[in-house]
């Protein structure tokens, strides 16, 4: 017999599956601490990952400041096209997976699957296009140590922008790839039954993971590919 | 049942609009000169309004406990503090007219005003990967 | 049925057998005891490293070793001593056992998370070894680029992989951390009544959490150069190599304030326990705690003031650097305050307590010599900074862990340790420590440089004095390692309570059963209740009911 404080036990008693509730881990007295533990978790895990892109992004606005023009120059030679579209392509993933919560909130499972394969495959849109674009850069030789060549100004600085550009696409592209796996997973369980109203919080976490990798790209783009547009 | 609030369909697709909508006004405005550093300063605006869309709504933020807002801050806030005091060094070197380091070279493509992080400049636009491996090995046949 | 042989309570350490119940526990305490091992085994690694450096160092002429080698050694020292020994050493070991108990918790919040921390610490520190045993690398525990990035070469990459992986390690534990203090405190444990012990690891929980990150993506960087040729921090480029040092040093000096504010919460639990009195200006403590992990992350320039940083930027982080100090030694005032007219007892915890409060003293009192622009500038890079460092990371980190080791020993052992050897090992410790660093502070401020291997003859004495410190200190390294052992099978019994202290993690069993408590307790006095004028006991418990 375990002491509670009583909000706890009102709280369990109204609960009817309590003692079997699905996913309920042993160390948590009820399903809301758990969930609550879950979301704190998550949250404080995104921003490891806030403070992670930071770096990169410092470094990238300590560069910008100072060789600006090669970096317009630089920049341009980024398909702005491609790079719109996916954007476009990733907002539509997370409403898709905005509304693959909501199916779980409200138990719709087949909706939830739907979402959740819908959400991957414009997840796999966007990393098609993105290869695409590292293609294009390495035919016309802008991948820096691969017979780099650049015209329009110091070559030198123009490989530090390419450098940043293809660490922060690329580390935001393995994120993206983790979190296709992470989807694939959510989908198997959702064909297993897993989750219910009662319990969708992997749902809800694979959720705030997805949107912060949209959040990321959010702000790369403009950084990156609409440096010097209106030059 | 789950603290979580449900949050109705119809929010969801008017933030998405909102966001493709964002979406192309960076675009456009990114090929008009606003002049100076307005430019920039667009684009970042509206991308802080975008990720705030995201976070409030999809992330459901705007429903959730005070300490969850007090995570999601402290994480942009850290993030700041990043940028503050590395900004710091780089704005303020070369203040009063007193480099660390030798002027400018002429090799640079517009004259900066302040800012340099280091002044020398490629003389040739060779590729970098066989000249720096061939220093290595010189280097490592003593 | 013949009950002559009583039944053998249950507890974490018994309830089940085999390498595969210790490999795939959950158990915060069994995970804690893996970590205990594998620090271990690292702190000894780091310790060869430092033997061998020392045993150099007795001649001024590079005769041990050659010089590249020696570069190689003291980069081993410092990996393996800072990322593999201190900053996992107390919050893995004493935070991961403690913290639910202390706040009357049966596990932290993701005990599966927790188990997968100590995984990838093991993965990155095999990788960190198998990087010293392929050859090296002898870049320094800083990496500084473009040395690191481009012209070592040395194993850079295998080792910063290792560091990477086991950030990871770090920022899980911290994660866990965090959500479990919030989420999993038992009825009636408000913020106020947490022990102090649970507050710093809280603020290192922050540390972990926003400062690895950033170092993780600079040395994922520095990979990044050196595998593909990407020019970030390259001169010839126009990169910068200072960018590296403002990633770099984001992280590691907060690092060092994860590496203090567990010892920190340490001595507070010791202190008060061995003086019997509750801690003067307990939310002064606890505040400082907290001050000391946001303030730590706005001074990390004071690495770089002969970089090629600002000058100004310099003035700005020297004055946050004297800053950082004041919640530092709000804590030494209000521990010495406690302290006063206390009923000291100098068992072996307390011994290491008092040496800690010392000799933390000296540490960050020089401290503030190099936050000081102009001083740093005569001696930074030489054995000055090594002997501050030193003060801290060994007098006081190092002590705290041990002093901690032998105050919760009991409670994770349900075995006392032999008291007279192990104030017989404080004492050792303290002497051996003192003889080796004193004197590096004058052979710094004299202008013996760090990281080389032979040095001008005049500074011999001072060297062979430091190294006859270390070989003190080796032994009194040794010593508790033996005696700790001997006692798991020879040592007294421990009842529930042998420190009569107060504290949720002294109101159960010693070794404690698997759920921590037999019932969850609740909580309905502050932490530090000692100091009662009863008779038959001057301290009351922090939990009073059981319902």
């Amino acid at each position: 017999m375990r002491a509670r404080n009583l909000s706890r036990i009102t709280c369990r008693e109204k609960w009817n599956m309590s003692k079997n509730h699905p996913g309920l881990l042993h160390h948590f007295d009820d399903p809301e601490q758990q969930l609550d533990a879950s979301q704190s978790g998550m949250w404080i895990f995104l921003a490891t990952e806030v403070m992670f892109f930071g770096g990169m992004f410092i470094g990238y606005t300590v560069y910008r400041e100072g060789y600006f023009e090669v970096f317009a120059h630089a920049s341009n030679h980024l398909n702005v096209w491609l790079g719109s579209i996916n954007t476009a392509v990733l907002i539509c993933s997370s409403l898709s997976m905005a509304l693959a919560v909501h199916s779980a909130q409200s138990g719709h499972r087949r909706q939830l699957l739907v979402f959740l394969v819908l959400t991957m495959l414009l997840g796999t849109v966007f990393l098609g296009i993105k290869f695409t674009e590292y293609y294009h850069k390495y035919e016309e030789h802008l991948i820096p140590g691969l017979d780099f060549a650049f015209k329009e100004g110091n070559p030198g600085h123009a490989a530090i922008f390419f450098s940043f550009y293809f660490a922060m696409t690329g580390v935001h592209a393995l994120h993206m790839v983790i979190g296709l796996g992470l989807l694939a997973y959510l989908a198997v369980k959702t064909t297993r039954g897993r989750f219910s109203p009662l319990y969708y919080t992997p749902v809800e976490m694979v959720g705030l993971y997805w949107h912060f990798v949209d959040i990321v790209w959010i702000f790369l783009f403009p950084l990156l590919y609409l440096v010097g547009r209106h030059l | 049942m789950n603290s979580d609030a449900i949050i109705p369909v119809r929010t969801y697709v008017l933030v998405f609009l909102g966001l493709i909508m964002l979406t192309i006004t960076t675009t456009a405005v990114a090929f008009v000169d606003l002049g100076g550093q307005w430019n920039t300063a667009a684009a970042l605006a509206i991308a802080v309004i975008k990720a705030l869309l995201v976070i409030l709504f999809f992330m459901h933020v705007l429903y959730s406990r005070p300490l969850t807002w007090v995570f999601v801050s402290a994480g942009f806030f850290w993030l700041l503090i990043l940028f503050t005091l590395t900004l710091a060094d780089y704005f303020m070197r070369n203040i009063g007219g007193a480099p660390l380091r030798s002027a400018a070279p002429a090799a640079q493509a517009a004259p900066r005003q302040t800012r340099e992080i280091t002044p020398r400049a490629l003389s040739t636009s060779e590729p970098r990967a066989t000249q720096r491996t061939a220093t290595v090995r010189e280097k490592r046949s003593e | 049925m013949n009950d002559a042989v009583p039944e053998r309570r249950l507890h974490y350490l018994n309830v089940s057998y085999g390498v595969k119940s210790w490999l795939c526990t959950t158990d915060h305490k069994r995970i804690a005891w893996l970590y205990l091992l594998s620090i271990t085994f690292f702190f000894f690694i780091g310790g060869m490293a430092a033997t061998l450096l020392r045993l150099e160092l007795l001649t001024p002429q590079g005769d041990l070793v050659q010089a590249e080698t020696y570069n190689k050694l003291f980069t081993m020292h410092g990996v393996m001593m800072i990322f593999f020994f201190l900053i996992p050493s107390i919050p893995a070991v004493l935070g991961n056992f403690l913290i639910p108990m202390m706040i009357g918790a049966r596990d932290l919040a993701f005990p599966r998370l927790n188990l997968a921390s100590w995984y990838l610490y093991i993965i990155g520190g095999l990788l960190a070894i198998g990087a010293a045993v392929a050859g090296g690398v002898d870049t320094g525990w800083t990496f500084y680029t473009p040395y690191s990035s481009i012209y070592s070469n040395t194993h850079v990459t295998l080792t910063v992989c290792g560091i990477f992986i086991n950030g990871f390690s770090s920022i899980l534990t911290g994660l866990n951390f965090i959500v479990t203090i919030h989420k999993m405190r038992a009825p009636g444990m408000t913020w106020f009544r947490l022990p102090l012990f649970v507050w710093s690891h809280y603020a290192t929980s922050i540390i972990f959490i926003l400062g690895t990150p950033v170092v993780a993506i600079a040395l994922a960087l520095v990979a990044l150069e050196r595998v593909f040729r990407l020019g970030i921090f390259d001169p010839e480029l126009g990169g910068d190599p200072v960018l590296f040092q403002h990633l770099f040093w984001f992280y590691s000096h907060p690092a060092v304030y994860i590496m203090i504010l567990p010892g920190m919460g340490v001595i507070s639990e010791v202190i008060a326990c061995f003086s019997r009195k509750r801690v003067f200006g307990y939310s002064f403590v606890a505040f400082s705690s907290l001050a000391i992990a946001v303030l730590g992350f706005l001074v990390w320039g004071h690495h770089m003031f002969v970089s090629g940083q600002s000058i100004y930027a310099g003035m700005i982080f020297s004055l946050l650097s004297m800053m950082v100090a004041i919640p530092s030694a709000i804590k030494v005032f209000n521990w010495t305050a406690t302290l006063y007219r206390g009923s000291i007892a100098l068992d072996a915890p307390m011994l290491y307590a008092l040496g800690f409060i010392g000799l933390f003293t000296i540490g960050g009192l020089t401290g503030i010599f190099l936050a000081t622009l102009a001083i740093d500038v005569q001696v930074h890079d030489t054995y000055f900074v090594v002997a501050h460092f030193h003060y801290i990371m060994v007098g006081g980190a190092v002590m705290a862990y041990l002093g901690g080791i032998h105050f919760w020993w009991p409670k994770m052992t349900g075995r006392l340790y032999p008291e007279g050897w192990a104030r017989l090992a404080a004492v050792t410790i303290f002497l051996g420590f003192n003889l080796t660093f004193f004197p590096q502070f004058v052979l710094g401020y004299l202008g013996m440089p760090r990281r080389y291997h032979a040095y001008p003859p005049e500074f011999q004495v001072l060297n062979v004095m430091s190294s006859a410190g270390a070989s003190i200190l080796a032994v009194g390294y040794l010593l508790p390692l033996i005696y700790l052992i001997w006692s798991l099978r020879y040592g007294a019994v421990a009842g529930m309570n042998p420190w009569k202290a107060t504290g949720l993690e002294w109101q159960t069993p010693s070794p404690p059963p698997t759920d921590n408590f037999e019932v969850t307790p609740t909580v309905t006095r502050e932490a530090y209740d000692y100091a009662r004028p009863e008779p038959q006991s001057d301290y009351v418990p922090g939990e009073v009911e059981h319902v």
